[in-house]
């Protein structure tokens, strides 16, 4: 059974793209219909939304008349993941067959293939597979480098960055698909998605796997592969295992859910599996907080990193985050008291919805998880011991 | 008819607050919170003028879908 | 219609037509500075500045036939809307009738906001800084020969309230809490290079 990271060794460089037709075999010549393939396969985005890929693809399809747009979205603006990054470094040519493939499918114009400008081996190692492929590929595609920003990776602003230049979220409607670049529809595609796009097409149905990062206080943190359905005790088990007895698991990056370790460990790492429980699984990255760590300190530590990636667009955001950013750096500082967790629990329910885009839902959600799980911890923070150097 | 705000556009300038408080609050940072985004039929007018009145045009009443 | 009644009509129209484009000035100014007092909330301040834009148009429209109609300047039709195209006084008058021309740009403008939306209003807004000097130098330059110490009163007094409206924003800066952060952000997430 194929998988993702198959093939030559992660610790060399990327695989080269006669290696990858020798291992997979050339690319399937495929068209529009391809579309209802994947429909079938039930791929799921792997972005973070987990929104079926087919029917993105259908409605970018229904509304192109040559026109379409193809985003191949590299920029991972999720500071703990590494999983995008460590497929455009070691296996571009599946992404590339997955853009090439979603070009053919939706008729699109071209391609713009979307990098961190910060991830240099990742453009390094993208730009020199994109030199590999044959000329009525490479003429369609782009690079375009991706702001070291948060907010980049959203679609709309991944769109905006390419017609505008700026990589700002914009109001929806209208959505990517709708009207995107230049007004045409676009089509904008997580690079793991696209790898799984790949071998659906030579093989009629995705890996059943995907791509985590584990972070934090395991011995040999970084990329998996794992089944679906793996727990999360068992993807902290092939990362080395937990460094310390760990309080607290973080699931879902910075707008994922807090849990106690207790209750995260049997969780089934699934896109479905977890929403049925009111949980996301986001980009995949499972945060393990050990103990000597302290939780309510983390949380203002990453309130104030979300609140400074506001985009200024839209007041509640901008000053909403700050405000709970600053109530929660403050409980870290000098202890909490009943006003720090009322303002918390109004300035929450003020913030959540009023944006343009989610970033204020998701830095609320955040909070809400972590004041929800531990609330003792909340109440009860003193400030700590601060040990001469 | 629903109230809607182009939060990108909306700069906190609060006449939308001061026209229709019945519907529009502001918070702490002066901007506006929709308390009720369905207008009745009544407010309907003053709705309408909190539209003209926003000076950046931020703020838009919509046929109800559905 | 007694000549000296027109006349009289035409500098009066003119003279309240500055009056009111000063008070539009100064409450815009207001408006954009988010002025607010007790009892005094920010819709007022809006509502008076587009009322007495409309009101400065009533009377600019009185000021403008009056004096076409008035048989001692000789005025044609024309001379309302073509620039510089009378024999009487002709470059003062010129002034007038471009003063005229865009306070009605702006003003249609602003009608047809929700059509042209927010940045075209916006640029054609701008214009209010051009109209009322030109206004204001028509109303010296056609009132040289009969000129009063009622009219230049009005005229001192206007330009002091819009000289001081104007400081008061200039130094004022930006009322708009999220314009620095706003531009400090759009900095970092501007596109530097593409391939």
């Amino acid at each position: 059974m194929t998988r993702l990271l198959d093939g030559r060794d992660l610790a060399l460089g990327p695989e080269g793209l006669a290696e990858h037709v020798q291992r997979l075999g050339p690319l399937p010549a495929a068209g529009r219909s391809f579309i209802d393939v994947l429909v079938r396969s039930g791929l799921s985005g792997r972005g973070g939304a987990a929104y079926p890929a087919g029917l993105k693809w259908q409605s970018v399809a229904a509304q192109s008349n040559g026109t379409a747009v193809v985003i191949v979205n590299g920029a991972e603006g999720e500071p703990r993941s590494l999983k995008d990054r460590l497929l455009m470094t070691k296996r571009p040519h599946l992404i590339l067959d997955g853009a090439s493939l979603a070009a053919r499918a939706v008729r699109a114009k071209h391609v713009v293939l979307y990098i961190g400008e910060e991830h240099h081996a990742a453009r390094e190692s993208m730009a020199r597979a994109l030199a590999e492929r044959k000329d009525e590929e490479r003429r369609l595609v782009r690079t375009v480098a991706a702001p070291a920003r948060y907010v980049a990776g959203a679609s709309s602003a991944a769109v905006h960055l390419v017609d505008d230049g700026i990589a700002t979220p914009t109001t929806a409607p209208p959505s990517a698909h709708e009207r995107g670049v230049d007004g045409a529809p676009t089509l904008v595609q997580n690079v793991e998605t696209l790898a799984q796009v790949a071998l659906i097409a030579r093989t009629g149905s995705s890996t059943g796997t995907l791509l985590v990062t584990v972070a934090g206080g395991v011995l040999r943190p970084g990329v998996l592969e794992i089944q679906a359905q793996t727990t999360v005790a068992a993807a902290v088990e092939l990362a080395g295992g937990a460094s310390e007895p760990p309080d607290a698991v973080l699931l879902g990056g910075y707008f994922g859910t807090w849990m106690k370790a207790a209750n995260a460990w049997g969780l089934p790492l699934d896109h479905d599996a977890l929403r049925a429980r009111g949980l996301s699984l986001g980009c995949g990255v499972i945060g393990v907080l050990p103990s000597s760590r302290c939780v309510v300190c983390e949380v203002a530590g990453i309130m104030r990193y979300l609140a400074s990636e506001s985009s200024a667009q839209c007041g509640p955001c901008f000053f909403g985050l700050r405000a709970l950013a600053d109530a929660c750096t403050a409980i870290a500082e000098r202890g909490a008291n009943s006003e720090d967790l009322q303002r918390l629990r109004r300035w929450s329910a003020e913030v959540s919805g009023r944006g343009a885009c989610h970033h204020p839902d998701g830095a609320v959600m955040f909070l809400q998880s972590a004041l929800t799980t531990f609330p003792d911890e909340f109440a009860g923070h003193r400030a700590h011991l601060r040990l001469s150097a | 008819m629903r109230l809607a705000v182009d939060r990108i556009k909306c700069d906190g300038h609060g006449q939308c607050a001061e026209l229709l408080p019945e519907l529009i609050r502001l918070d702490d940072w002066g901007y506006p919170i929709i308390a009720r985004a369905d207008v009745p039929d009544h407010l309907v007018p003053m709705a309408q003028r909190a539209v003209a009145g926003c000076p950046v045009l931020a703020l838009a009443l919509q046929q109800r879908t559905g | 219609m007694s000549d000296t009644l027109l006349w009289y009509t035409t500098r009066g129209a003119g003279a309240v037509s500055l009056v009111l484009l000063t008070a539009v000035i100064v409450l815009g100014i207001l408006s954009a500075l988010r002025v607010q007092a007790a009892g005094w909330p920010r819709f007022l301040t809006t509502g008076l500045h587009r009322n007495l834009a409309l009101m400065t148009l009533v009377f600019l429209a009185l000021h403008i036939v009056t004096a076409v109609v008035d048989p001692f300047t000789h005025l044609g039709w024309l001379t309302a809307v073509v620039p510089f195209s009378s024999s009487y006084r002709t470059f003062w008058l010129g002034l007038g009738t471009i003063a005229f021309e865009l306070l009605l740009a702006i003003v249609v403008t602003s009608l047809a906001r929700g059509y042209i939306g927010h940045a075209a209003w916006r640029l054609v807004h701008w214009f209010t800084y051009a109209s009322w000097p030109i206004a204001v130098i028509h109303g010296i330059g056609t009132g040289t020969d009969t000129w009063s110490a009622w009219l230049l009163a009005i005229t001192v007094i206007c330009v002091v309230a819009v000289v001081a409206a104007i400081g008061f924003r200039v130094t004022a800066g930006s009322r708009d809490p999220l314009k620095e952060p706003r531009t400090t952000f759009q900095a970092a997430a501007q596109r530097r290079e593409t391939r």
